[in-house]
């Protein structure tokens, strides 16, 4: 009876020692170094291995970042605070970062894009690409067959009416849309400038027309409308320049294909504090519209219908004075 | 010969997944993409070859000669566990390229029944030493073969147009069963080649 206790615990005690002799052996003899900061920083990293930073998971991000391969902002799901934390660990200066999010550089949707042929193959737009470029007759547009809605990890794009959008609310920056796109019509933009050109056909007028209602026709409109040289055509395309776009949406009211767009709800307005107006009609000087009356050492007023939002107003304005919301 | 047997047993006719529904955990689970399937497969093998011999050593040399044959189950779980530890640790130093491969799956193999499957399969079969290592290796080249075909057919089911309430686990699932009732075809083999 006892020797039927004894040898069991004899026996599995000793295979349970030794194999924990060694292991213990093996993880000295075999230990890899790693730098403590790893371990720390993967803590403070979300966890979800979702893949957006390109790194193959929360684990091998950290070591990426400890070792300098991968930025501190690299997480996109973090946010601000995660890139804090991460900043003191790695004992850096966290600089903010406007926050990005993806485009789909097409508006020809069902209605307004034509379509050379019937696709009836794989739903996927890397398929649908290899035939002649996909079924619709602009070359660059959208195939609206959505391998970027697989793709995304957020359930931030989805395909309506043949055309893929993104949610800007749920968009992450993460990038894996834009790497899966085949025709490479989605681009990272800041979330900030309301005002796109969705548009990257290269080609001529009227060859942008018989293949597309919404097409850019490089009629360079936009380009007199702009007073701030933000907006060139280049190629035969429109294209803005997001560090001179001050979203006054004038682009956008005089392209005449609707190509431009912007929501003209978001349109902002300046409005002027009373209390602080002094009166000395630098802002309606500077003001490229119109919108701005007053008379001199008098209080100045903001005309709602003239003005676009431009924020030139609130720049040159030397008391602060002026708010745009 | 009858080692060579073993092996067209092991990976045909008795197949460990597909005919004895060993491993189906990850199976199922790391089969959605032909790489990862490969990556999987290959810890698997080289688990299943080491853990088949130093169980069986310690069956006949530990457990037979004390009489405490009936601890085999704890004891073939202790072996396998510190066994795949140990394997974790000396390629995460010896072959880092290796570990960021396949050193995630090493911790999920432990609990593998595939594992465990083959160690007592092997005492019950009366294997000798030889014949344990290759049936060790054979089941794991039944597990590469079926998780690498499953992986192929489950990536073209991604994109074939499946009913909306079959997608994903249940066609999987469908999938695998006719896989099993194709290899049934080779339960004839054995007769035919003795």
């Amino acid at each position: 009876m006892i020797n039927n206790i004894i040898w069991p615990v004899i026996a599995l005690g000793g295979i349970a020692v030794f194999f924990g002799i060694v292991l213990a052996y093996a993880s000295k003899k075999f230990a890899v170094e790693t730098d403590p900061r790893v371990t720390d920083v993967r803590n403070v990293l979300p966890g979800a291995n979702c893949g957006g930073c390109g790194y193959a998971g929360c684990d091998a991000l950290a070591d990426a970042i400890v070792k300098g391969d991968a930025p501190i902002t690299a997480c996109p799901v973090g946010g601000e605070e995660l890139i804090g934390k991460i900043a003191e660990l790695m004992g850096v200066e966290a600089d903010s970062n406007e926050r990005q999010v993806a485009r789909v550089i097409c508006c020809g949707d069902n209605n307004n894009a034509k379509e050379k042929y019937e696709y009836q193959g794989i739903q996927d737009c890397k398929a649908a690409e290899m035939l002649a470029g996909g079924s619709k007759s602009c070359r660059y547009g959208c195939t609206g067959l959505g391998t970027c809605v697989r793709e995304c990890p957020f359930d931030a794009i989805h395909v309506v009416n043949g055309v893929a959008v993104v949610d800007e609310e749920k968009c992450t920056a993460c990038s894996k849309c834009i790497a899966a796109c085949p025709k490479g019509i989605i681009e990272l933009v800041p979330v900030s400038k309301k005002v796109r050109v969705l548009c990257k056909n290269l080609e001529k007028g009227k060859a942008t027309m018989q293949a597309c209602k919404v097409g850019c026709i490089a009629c360079q409109k936009c380009v007199k409308a702009c007073k701030f040289d933000a907006i060139k055509v280049e190629n035969n395309v429109a294209k803005i320049d997001y560090s001179k776009c001050v979203n006054c949406m004038m682009c956008a009211e005089v392209c005449p294909t609707k190509t431009i767009y912007a929501n003209f709800a978001d349109r902002q307005k300046a409005f002027i504090n009373e209390d602080k107006c002094i009166g000395c009609t630098i802002c309606s000087k500077h003001c490229n519209f119109g919108a701005i009356e007053g008379e001199l050492k008098g209080k100045h007023k903001v005309l709602d219908d003239k003005c676009v939002g431009c924020g030139q107003c609130a720049v040159k304005c030397p008391k602060d004075a002026i708010e745009i919301r | 010969m009858r080692l060579g047997l073993i092996l067209i047993s092991a990976i045909f006719i008795n197949n460990f997944v597909l005919s004895r529904f060993l491993g189906i955990c990850p199976f199922l689970g790391v089969s959605k993409k032909v790489e990862t399937a490969i990556g999987m497969s290959l810890a698997v093998t080289f688990v299943m070859g080491l853990a088949s011999v130093i169980s069986w050593m310690v069956q006949y040399y530990i457990l037979i000669p004390l009489g405490i044959g009936y601890m085999q189950t704890i004891a073939f779980i202790l072996v396998i566990a510190g066994l795949v530890q140990f394997v974790e640790m000396v390629i995460k130093k010896t072959s880092p390229t290796l570990y960021q491969a396949l050193g995630v799956y090493l911790p999920l193999i432990t609990t593998n029944c595939a594992v465990l499957g083959v160690a007592i399969l092997n005492i019950q079969s009366n294997y000798n030493l030889i014949e344990t290592l290759v049936h060790g290796i054979a089941g794991g080249l039944s597990f590469t073969l079926a998780i690498v075909l499953f992986a192929g057919v489950r990536e073209r089911l991604e994109l074939a147009p499946i009913p909306k309430s079959l997608e994903g686990f249940p066609i999987a699932m469908i999938s695998a069963s006719l896989f099993s009732i194709a290899f049934l075809g080779f339960s004839g083999l054995l007769s035919g080649l003795l």
